[in-house]
């Protein structure tokens, strides 16, 4: 059974109301749940509320959808208030890979479905108080910590950790919790391993056919060196060639550095991405002590940059970024024309690390 | 190796490596099957390193376990940056084979291949899984009846599995890739005959049939009759890839290491091939069966010939080597060559050059395959690596420059005569130049001037798409923090675009120079020794520049109306009046050699004046005052080279013209394929002046010249380049700059006369509209006569991204030897191409400013982004 949004609208219908909103104005995704959570400074019994469990769980922020829903409405409620349209869900490491480093794995849907319905519904109060401005719940899948493309082991080159139809069934699993919680898209982000991602994809697209409806996607990339590679060693075009098929709704870049340091990667985006281009950027680069200190002004006006170049349709905070960082991003893009784009010219467009397009 | 580099972006015939296929390969099946993995992925490398874009892995082989064995490989190859940087061709007639290779690749490869052998329904399911999984895939010929053979079956599967995977699965066109079967020939069975026509047959119709979707095959099948010859199969293989490449072949799996060059197959084997393949005559097999014997020696031709090229002088030695891409020897004669030559570095521009020249002709005319150029390129590499630490002991103590400059013409162009004049002006003054040639990316000019400590950059560039590449260089500075002056030459640059569109973009200084008396003015001033002298200069240039932006800004422009006024004030012509003359020949006309001295007389001399910096008009130049003198002795020199030219055949002067039916729609012109008008097969995309116009002038545009209901357009594409790089490579290696710009500059008034012949000859017979025309010479050179050649990229249609399509609807590239850069410049640089239009009133004009209505349009028109048609417009954007 698929649990429906409260407007009883499909995932279709909801894509489309989100490119026609897109289409007038840039749209704001909401922040992280991690950096916010911290400044609750919660010990171990914190994460635990009252529940018993076999293994440390503190710092599995994760685990609070269940544990201190309190603490993740909140943060989702700022987020809102700071003029967030598009609120992800706190399950980043909601899957069962991630969840088994706190022995865990067996309550991968549990969690999922309590974040899913979690943000759902701060996000419908908000849509119901103020109907002019709808909110989008998308239920977040990260990287895991395992990689499909890459060998853990230097010295055999050819070994994996993980198959692909693990990954495939663990991002399966976190799917259909979350799309039973009732998000409206999933979004694949912070992607490092792409193969991981198609995973993921294939995952959404078998997920898709057994709720016999249309599921619409985000993809988000990240990079992982200052050359514009991810961790697969692929550029932004190649990576984009990689999982275009799926027609992302929206397709873009998060965390890696900050927007100074992101924006040659957006402007190479920009003319390739057939739909929305969705950017989310780290509050700069860390500072010697690993914490981020870029004000909201400095981000906000970075952003503003892009968007004012026609760069941008979604944009919100990654890595250091506070809902206060939101607000400003939101103030600053709030009169920006968003961008547009159109179909490119026919081509096979294949890749391997690099982008290769043959006319 | 950046030529190199460019020209993989350039290449139209897309090579997939074969040798990691253990059905093809020996060799890499006997690897796999033991065990020896790390050897295999080697073989990879070699493949990728050898000019393969895309590689096929293929281990369907009964004692291995496919699965596992495709797992295992494409695991490792992810990991080496060298070969996972090209897309994989999954290659299995087993469906769980292809899925288990899906699941290991990063990237976006493609599935070769799935077949309705068992029906549509299965088809139907690998179809979507290949999908889901987001990869392209390879369509063979194949139904439940069985492999196609003939062109009619060919076609038909073909067709029914475009419209299954297009209609009913959603399957994009353009991730569609048809092998329509590549069967062996001269098997002695009479029915195979034909098959060589039969796939190059079929290879046309699909193309036409199923847009956007590509064909592919396995070559090596086709000369399996002559297993054991292999210079006889490598002979074939090239003689039918040179026929169904221009059938439409979009990329094939060949041995990407071993293709011998089209033009270097010695004739009577090349005939013989030519026979069969092409199923041109009854005998044909038993013509070539008789041949092989004598071709089956050990190398490319007879043993013979083989041998004897060790005897030849060295220069010749190292010429062979490089053509034939062969690096045995190439040390040894680089050493010997070395010995003989004066300085080390000599050894590299001259011998050496020349060689790479040879290539460069071979490969631009369409004899030679990348791969053979890459090989070239790495004999070249191993060539140059041994001379260097000899270059570098050389150096030693040499005399304090004036200042470092680093120049270079940049990335998608190829004009360099002026960078080479400002370059040897500036060498003459003390200054040190450091020149990177034409075509630099700008990660190599950026390195060149870290690593060598520059004082400043110089870019060059003739074709306005380089205008574009000159502001990402500028872009790309201020990104990298350089402070470097930055100076801007070339025919295109002008002071207003530097000031308006490069200038912001920098952080450091940006000067246009506007020609080589100024350079050394320029950068006297830029690097003088106090450092007063060169902030001084700055602050000049910088506020000259500022006047001009606030002067730009002000809205001192002409007015533009809009889109919709421009086109109800269209040139009025009474179609009703006239009647369009129909062509004398149709079809496309071919000049394979024209004769050099009917272009000598055509030659217009002012513009060649003005390339060396001497202005007036010729003859009277020759008299002038101030510069008469010099102006008769560059003259003298230029006669006395044209004499050398025309009568020892330096140049080749090679063309194209064809005519097509056609009629105007709105600013576009509809090309048909014949009389009947009916079946569109291409349009040109025009574009209208916007710029307000007082009463009684119109708001042009080319299309306004053509009818719209019945009407003819010609083209036409013209070069005098073939040949120039050996006479170049020999003033270099002389260190003559002088003739070496000479021959550059008269090859292009060479070419420009020879479009002027030929647009005579369309006038007086080949069109035929003008068959009485009397003009002198003079008035000629002053155009006064009926009908225009505009040229794509030029004012009056100023969009260099049309070439492309004209250069296809003349098959330019095998009919006039020219081709095209990313950035659209002809290659070789002395060419001419354009459109043919007939009406007495066509007139030139320039576009000028066009506003953003009109791009929008453009962009409609074209099918594109607007930002990719901003890009293309950018010197005419008017807002």
């Amino acid at each position: 059974m698929t649990l429906r949004h409260s407007s009883g609208q499909s995932r279709a219908e909801r894509a489309e109301l989100l490119r026609e909103i897109g289409s007038e104005r840039i749209l704001v995704k909401d922040g992280p749940y991690g950096s916010m959570i911290q400044s609750y400074r919660l010990d171990e019994e914190g994460f635990r509320a009252g529940r018993s469990f076999n293994h440390d769980q503190k710092g599995n922020n994760d685990l609070l959808n269940l544990t201190r829903p309190d603490v993740v409405g909140e943060i989702c409620k700022a987020y809102i208030d700071a003029g967030a349209d598009i609120l992800a869900t706190n399950t980043f490491n909601s899957n069962a890979i991630s969840l088994s480093d706190y022995g865990i794995a067996g309550m991968t849907r549990e969690i999922n479905l309590a974040a899913a319905k979690l943000t759902r519904a701060c996000a419908d109060a908000a849509t119901a108080k103020n109907p002019d401005k709808p909110r989008f719940v998308v239920g977040a899948l990260g990287p895991t910590n395992k990689t499909l493309s890459v060998s853990p082991n230097v010295n055999d080159p050819g070994y994996r950790a993980v198959t692909f139809d693990e990954v495939k069934g663990i991002y399966r699993e976190q799917i259909d919790g979350l799309l039973d919680g009732g998000v409206d898209f999933i979004l694949i982000e912070t992607v490092f391993d792409t193969l991981n991602a198609k995973a993921a994809l294939v995952a959404a697209d078998e997920a898709a056919e057994a709720h016999g409806e249309e599921l619409p996607v985000m993809v988000s990339m990240t990079l992982t060196d200052l050359a514009g590679r991810n961790l697969s060693g692929q550029t932004v075009e190649a990576f984009w060639h990689s999982v275009r098929h799926a027609k992302p709704l929206t397709m873009g870049l998060n965390c890696s550095f900050g927007a100074t340091e992101l924006h040659p990667y957006v402007n190479a985006l920009n003319p390739q991405v057939e739909g929305m281009l969705c950017v989310y950027p780290n509050a700069g680069l860390p500072n010697e002590l690993g914490a981020y200190d870029e004000p909201p002004e400095m981000t906000a006006k970075l952003v503003k940059g892009w968007a004012e170049n026609g760069w941008l349709n979604v944009v919100g905070g990654c890595c250091g970024t506070t809902p206060a960082h939101i607000k400003a991003i939101a103030e600053a893009v709030k009169d920006v024309k968003p961008r547009q784009w159109h179909a490119l010219p026919p081509a096979l467009r294949l890749s391997g690390m690099e982008a290769a397009s043959f006319f | 190796m950046s030529d190199v580099e460019n020209s993989v972006q350039r290449a139209t015939f897309i090579n997939i490596g074969e040798r990691t296929n253990v059905t093809g390969s020996a060799r890499f099946k006997k690897l796999i099957l033991e065990g020896d993995y790390t050897a295999a992925v080697e073989v990879a490398r070699q493949q990728v390193e050898s000019g393969a874009q895309i590689i096929d892995v293929n281990m369907d082989e009964g004692l291995l376990d496919a699965e596992l064995a495709m797992d295992t490989f494409l695991k490792l190859i992810a990991s080496e940056p060298d070969i996972a940087r090209v897309p994989i061709m999954i290659d299995s007639s087993k469906w769980s084979v292809i899925e288990a290779g899906l699941k290991c690749v990063a990237g976006k490869p493609i599935v070769n291949s799935i077949s309705m052998k068992e029906g549509i329904e299965p088809f139907i399911a690998h179809a979507r899984k290949v999908r889901r999984y987001g990869a392209a895939v390879v369509v063979m010929a194949f139904d439940e009846k069985g492999q196609a053979d003939t062109q009619e079956r060919k076609v038909e599967i073909c067709a029914k599995a475009y419209d299954v995977l297009v209609n009913q699965v959603g399957f994009p066109a353009e991730d569609i890739i048809f092998d329509p079967n590549i069967f062996a020939v001269a098997t002695g069975i009479e029915e195979h005959n034909n098959y060589g026509v039969d796939f190059i047959e079929a290879t046309r119709e699909i193309k036409q049939r199923c847009p956007s979707a590509k064909i592919s095959g396995g070559v090596s099948n086709l000369s399996f009759a002559f297993r054991g010859n292999e210079p006889v199969r490598k002979a074939m293989h090239s003689v039918f890839l040179y026929h169904a490449i221009q059938a439409g072949m979009d990329m094939g799996i060949v041995n990407a290491g071993q293709l011998e060059v089209y033009d270097q197959i010695p004739q009577e084997l090349r005939d013989a091939c030519e026979d069969v393949i092409l199923n041109r005559r009854p005998d044909s097999t038993e013509r070539l069966l008789e041949l092989a014997p004598k071709y089956k020696g050990t190398g490319e031709v007879a043993e013979t010939q083989d041998a004897e090229w060790r005897s030849w002088p060295v220069e010749k030695r190292l010429e062979h080597a490089l053509v034939k891409g062969m690096d045995q020897f190439v040390v040894e004669d680089t050493e010997e060559a070395r010995q003989q030559i004066a300085r080390p570095i000599e050894v590299i521009e001259g011998p050496l050059m020349a060689g790479m020249n040879v290539v460069g002709d071979l490969f631009g005319s369409g004899k030679m395959f990348l791969p053979q150029v890459v090989k070239s390129a790495r004999v070249m590499k191993k060539a140059v690596a041994h001379l260097l630490p000899y270059i570098e002991a050389e150096k030693t103590s040499t005399s304090r420059s004036k200042g470092k400059i680093v120049m270079a013409t940049v990335k998608g162009d190829v004009h360099d005569i002026g960078k080479n004049i400002v370059g040897v002006v500036l060498q003459c003054n003390n200054f040190e130049v450091i020149d990177l040639g034409v075509m630099v990316p700008f990660q190599e000019i950026l390195k060149s001037a870290n690593d060598n400590g520059a004082d400043m950059i110089g870019l060059s560039g003739l074709i306005t798409p380089s205008l574009d590449e000159m502001v990402t260089v500028a872009e790309e500075m201020t990104r990298q923090g350089f402070k470097l002056p930055l100076l801007i030459g070339g025919a295109t640059t002008s002071k207003v675009h530097t000031a308006l569109r490069i200038a912001p973009r920098y952080n450091g200084t940006t000067v246009h120079v506007l020609d080589a008396s100024r350079a050394v003015g320029v950068c006297t001033a830029l690097v003088s020794e106090s450092g007063a002298q060169a902030r001084d200069f700055a602050a000049k240039v910088a506020a000259e520049y500022e006047a001009i932006r606030v002067e730009r800004g002000d809205g001192k422009k002409e007015k533009l109306v809009s889109l919709e006024m421009a086109r109800a004030n269209a040139y009025p012509i009474d179609w009703a009046a006239y009647t369009p003359p129909k062509p004398a020949a149709t079809g496309t006309r071919v000049f394979a050699e024209y004769p050099l001295h009917e272009l000598v007389e055509r030659i217009d001399w002012t513009p060649f004046f003005r390339a060396w910096e001497l202005a007036g008009n010729y003859p009277a130049i020759l008299e002038d005052k101030v510069v008469g003198e010099s102006a008769r002795k560059l003259y003298a020199d230029a006669r006395k080279m044209l004499d050398h030219i025309v009568r020892e055949k330096w140049l080749t002067a090679k063309g194209v013209v064809s005519f097509w039916p056609c009629r105007r729609d709105g600013d576009d012109v509809v090309l048909f394929e014949d009389d009947s008008r009916s079946k569109e097969i291409s349009r040109l995309y025009l574009l209208r002046q916007q710029v307000e116009k007082r009463s009684g002038r119109a708001n042009m545009c080319l299309a306004d010249f053509i009818s719209p209901e019945a009407d003819w357009i010609g083209g036409f594409a013209v070069t005098t380049g073939h040949g120039i790089e050996e006479h170049l490579a020999r003033f270099k290696a002389d260190h003559d700059d002088y003739s070496d710009i000479m021959l550059k500059a008269l090859a292009d008034r060479l070419a420009e006369a020879f479009a002027e012949r030929l647009h005579e000859r369309v006038r007086k017979t080949l069109w035929g509209y003008a068959p009485d025309e009397a003009l002198a010479n003079e008035e000629l050179v002053r155009e006064k006569y009926r009908g225009i050649r505009p040229a794509p990229g030029y004012p009056a249609c100023p969009d260099h991204s049309q070439k492309p399509e004209l250069f296809r609807l003349l098959n330019a590239g095998q009919n006039a030897g020219i081709s095209l850069t990313e950035s659209f410049a002809m290659m070789p640089t002395s060419a001419v191409s354009g459109y043919y239009f007939a009406h007495p009133e066509a007139a030139y004009f320039g576009v000028a400013r066009i506003g953003r209505d009109q791009v929008e349009d453009y962009a409609k028109r074209r099918g594109v982004p607007i930002e990719q048609a901003e890009k293309w417009l950018r010197p005419n954007i008017g807002y």
